[in-house]
């Protein structure tokens, strides 16, 4: 069944069915979350095979495909510009060679960084101070688990700063995360001052000889000024203990957030200068498209990717591997 | 809240101005910036293209039936449209059983705990309940300590079993607990998981045969994109919800998850969320979000929680005050309080038709009062009371008291004396009629 029959399909399930129908919906319903990435492969080569010439019919499929993965208006128009300048200069063209060049496209589009760990040195005497930022509820404090386990896992010592002091038990939920991978924290009482709380962090790393201090930071809304320019104060302090810190300003996005994660990003970077991200709450079915927009508008890599909820689940992102997941070839 | 949207809508309109009467071509034109407006903004790829193709069917069959301009009829037709496509009117909660009990599902970070003791202190104050909430994501780190925390912040009780790790048996626990200890409400917080996620998925299910639930929520991030559909989807399927709670809404784009879960999954959004504050949390009015979607304000939304919180009494008090020309600042830092209690000032800026826009930019959250309420705090009794006695010294005595200085003393001189002109203003003529519409007489129903 063709892609947009099925979602049809879905949108027409006001009609009354039988229960045998209605078990017979639930079976295929499953199936089509299965199926999320798959057709959208599929109905590419569809839409191309033994042509040899993309005509506008295509390509405004494409554009649908594209938008339904989150990549957004703006940079699917990207896209398919230069997706169609390619086509006319390549006459001919099979749908795996388009295939091919789509995701070349699209890889084009995406920044890559090193791991954090081949970075550590770049700094001399001090810490690497690592700066973690996001909105609500899109796994900063989880993210800052698993980091700190793959660094102390890389034989470096780790200290984190527990700098979300508004949030209900998010100090607390931070501890257990340090006591779980087994690494230093500072923290104060809740409701105290971040940049305070940063601050002691840097300098108690500083007096451990630790390698690396990731601060965590409450999640906000970057429509809120006051609580923006309070991220850009608790950044300020940091400098002010070891020169050029934070080194990393990691900005922490949900694969779920749609094109809103843009506004964030730009947001964020506005006041913390956010140089990478790290795209949380992949292994839903959420693809986290709007992140091709980021990186290429805005100049910032994808720098780790979240896949669960253990201390295993970060992983380097790899656009190659990013890319062929969109299409699950 | 839904501003950009608006905007955005704003200029498709745009393209019909001037144009005598609703075309296909000019329809056409209009309908295709509105798709991309809203897919921009989130709306699901078809529920986008299928509402723009039954506004376009309606505007060109009310095209002679009408005196409007052709932006004013589309304007209305989208209004109707998308009240209709959220849902044809606003959806209460259950809460006839004793216990009446609301189970709580969604994602991870999609903000249930939070809505919980928004729930909770909701239901406290608008319905006269005694909630208990029920600490059931045994999984997150610290998930019991935030609810324990939350339950304290609005004085509610929480059932939490530290060593049990089966959320089945410490719901049906729960529910015992509440019948024996006369709590109405029981809302279980439970952990946030994936509708992929298999175990976790029959889990749920399994909590909800247990105790038989009234109301099951499903909490949804307002950011979330185009994946909204199909979570929403497996969430209704395994466990049927009965409504949908939107949060985080207090953020600058979305709108979209509002479109969309609603159309798709055939369930009322029953709640919005609106602010990290136990206070903020609205039920959801379909034809209000409509209007407020396309930049008509939510006048309605503004004056019931100004009617909530502010107390009428204390408002004549002031007005007196004001016409005897003895309002001081420890009024002003009354009237400052009252303000706060109604929550973030910029959503409520927002809800005034027109002012939306103009404050897109513009940060004024609860800090705002800080430097004000400090420099208040320092002042004398007398002072107070007294602001003309306000001198040099004295000035340069408070500043060193609020950690502030003489200038910024001086600037909030000027703006009080300033802010009583205006009050005085007020009450002459155009306020008097404002007033009366706050008191909930004459309202526009749109």
């Amino acid at each position: 069944m063709a892609f947009f029959d099925k979602i049809k399909n879905l949108f027409n399930n006001n009609d009354k069915v039988s229960s045998e129908e209605s078990s017979q919906k639930q079976k295929k319903l499953e199936k089509s979350l299965e199926k999320t990435k798959t057709s959208l492969f599929n109905k590419i080569t569809k839409t191309v095979v033994g042509k040899s010439k993309i005509d506008d019919n295509d390509l405004d499929d494409i554009e649908e495909i594209l938008i339904t993965s989150d990549i957004g208006v703006e940079t699917s128009l990207k896209i398919i510009d230069r997706l169609e300048k390619r086509v006319e200069k390549d006459k001919y063209i099979n749908s795996d060679e388009l295939t091919d060049i789509l995701k070349k496209e699209i890889e084009e589009l995406l920044v890559v960084s090193k791991d954090i760990t081949l970075e550590v040195d770049s700094v001399e005497n001090v810490p690497y101070v690592i700066m973690v930022v996001g909105v609500n509820g899109v796994g900063k404090t989880t993210t800052i688990g698993k980091l700190a386990h793959k660094f102390k896992k890389a034989g470096l010592k780790v200290v984190l700063g527990a700098a979300d002091t508004f949030r209900a038990a998010a100090v607390d939920q931070l501890v257990i995360w340090s006591e779980r991978v087994g690494v230093d924290i500072v923290k104060q009482a809740m409701g105290s001052d971040p940049a305070s709380v940063a601050f002691d962090t840097i300098q108690s790393a500083m007096s451990k000889n630790a390698d690396v201090v990731i601060i965590d930071t409450a999640g906000r809304l970057h429509n809120k000024i006051n609580l923006m320019n309070e991220l850009s104060k608790i950044k300020n302090v940091m400098n002010k203990v070891v020169t050029n810190a934070p080194h990393d300003v990691l900005l922490v996005l949900d694969a779920s957030t749609g094109q809103n994660a843009i506004e964030q990003a730009k947001q964020f970077s506005s006041v913390t200068q956010v140089n990478s991200l790290a795209l949380t709450k992949l292994d839903g079915t959420a693809k986290g498209g709007v992140v091709i927009g980021i990186s290429d508008q805005l100049q910032i890599p994808v720098r780790y990717i979240g896949v669960g909820e253990g201390m295993e689940d970060l992983q380097m992102f790899n656009k190659e591997d990013f890319v062929n997941t969109l299409f699950n070839n | 809240m839904f501003e950009n949207l608006s905007e955005k809508l704003d200029k498709a309109f745009k393209v019909l101005k001037g144009q005598g009467s609703i075309s296909e071509i000019n329809v056409a034109q209009t309908m295709k910036e509105i798709r991309k407006a809203l897919i921009s903004a989130d709306v699901d790829y078809k529920t986008a293209k299928e509402f723009t193709a039954t506004v376009k069917e309606k505007a060109l069959g009310q095209e002679v039936l009408t005196t409007l301009k052709p932006g004013e009829l589309l304007t209305k037709i989208m209004k109707d449209e998308l009240a209709e496509l959220m849902g044809s009117s606003s959806s209460e909660l259950n809460l006839n059983s004793k216990p009446a009990i609301i189970l709580v599902a969604g994602l991870q970070g999609s903000g249930k705990t939070t809505f919980c003791g928004k729930l909770a202190f909701f239901l406290k104050n608008n319905n006269k309940k005694s909630p208990l909430l029920v600490a059931c994501d045994v999984y997150r780190p610290a998930a019991i300590d935030q609810i324990s925390v939350l339950a304290e912040q609005v004085s509610a009780e929480v059932y939490k079993e530290i060593e049990n790790k089966d959320p089945i048996s410490i719901s049906s626990n729960a529910v015992k607990y509440a019948k024996k200890n006369n709590h109405d409400v029981v809302i279980i917080d439970t952990a946030g998981r994936l509708a992929v996620d298999e175990a976790m998925m029959t889990e749920i299910t399994n909590i909800k045969s247990s105790i038989n639930p009234d109301e099951i929520l499903f909490v949804v991030d307002s950011m979330t994109g185009q994946d909204a559909v199909n979570t929403a989807k497996a969430f209704n399927h395994r466990l049927d919800f009965n409504g949908v709670v939107l949060t985080k809404l207090d953020g600058d784009t979305r709108g979209g998850a509002a479109l969309t879960i609603r159309s798709v999954v055939d369930k009322p959004i029953k709640f919005i969320g609106t602010s990290e504050k136990m206070e903020g949390l609205d039920i959801f009015h379909p034809d209000r979000m409509a209007s407020r979607i396309l930049g008509m304000g939510d006048v309605i939304s503004l004056v019931e929680r100004a009617q909530q919180q502010f107390d009428e009494q204390e408002a004549r008090k002031i007005q007196k005050k004001i016409a005897k020309n003895t309002f001081g600042f420890d009024d002003f830092l009354k009237q400052i309080q009252q303000i706060k209690k109604m929550g973030n000032i910029k959503d409520l800026a927002g809800m005034i038709p027109g002012v939306g826009k103009a404050i897109k930019d513009v940060d004024i959250d609860d800090d705002a009062f800080k430097g004000i309420e400090s420099i208040i705090y320092s002042m004398t009794p007398y002072e107070r009371s007294n602001p003309n006695v306000l001198n040099g010294s004295r000035k340069k005595r408070i500043a060193s008291g609020s950690g502030t200085n003489v200038q910024e003393i001086n600037q909030l001189i000027k703006q009080f004396s300033q802010m009583g002109k205006m009050m005085k203003m007020m009450q002459g003529g155009g306020a008097s009629k404002m007033m009366e519409m706050m008191k909930g007489n004459n309202l526009p129903r749109f």
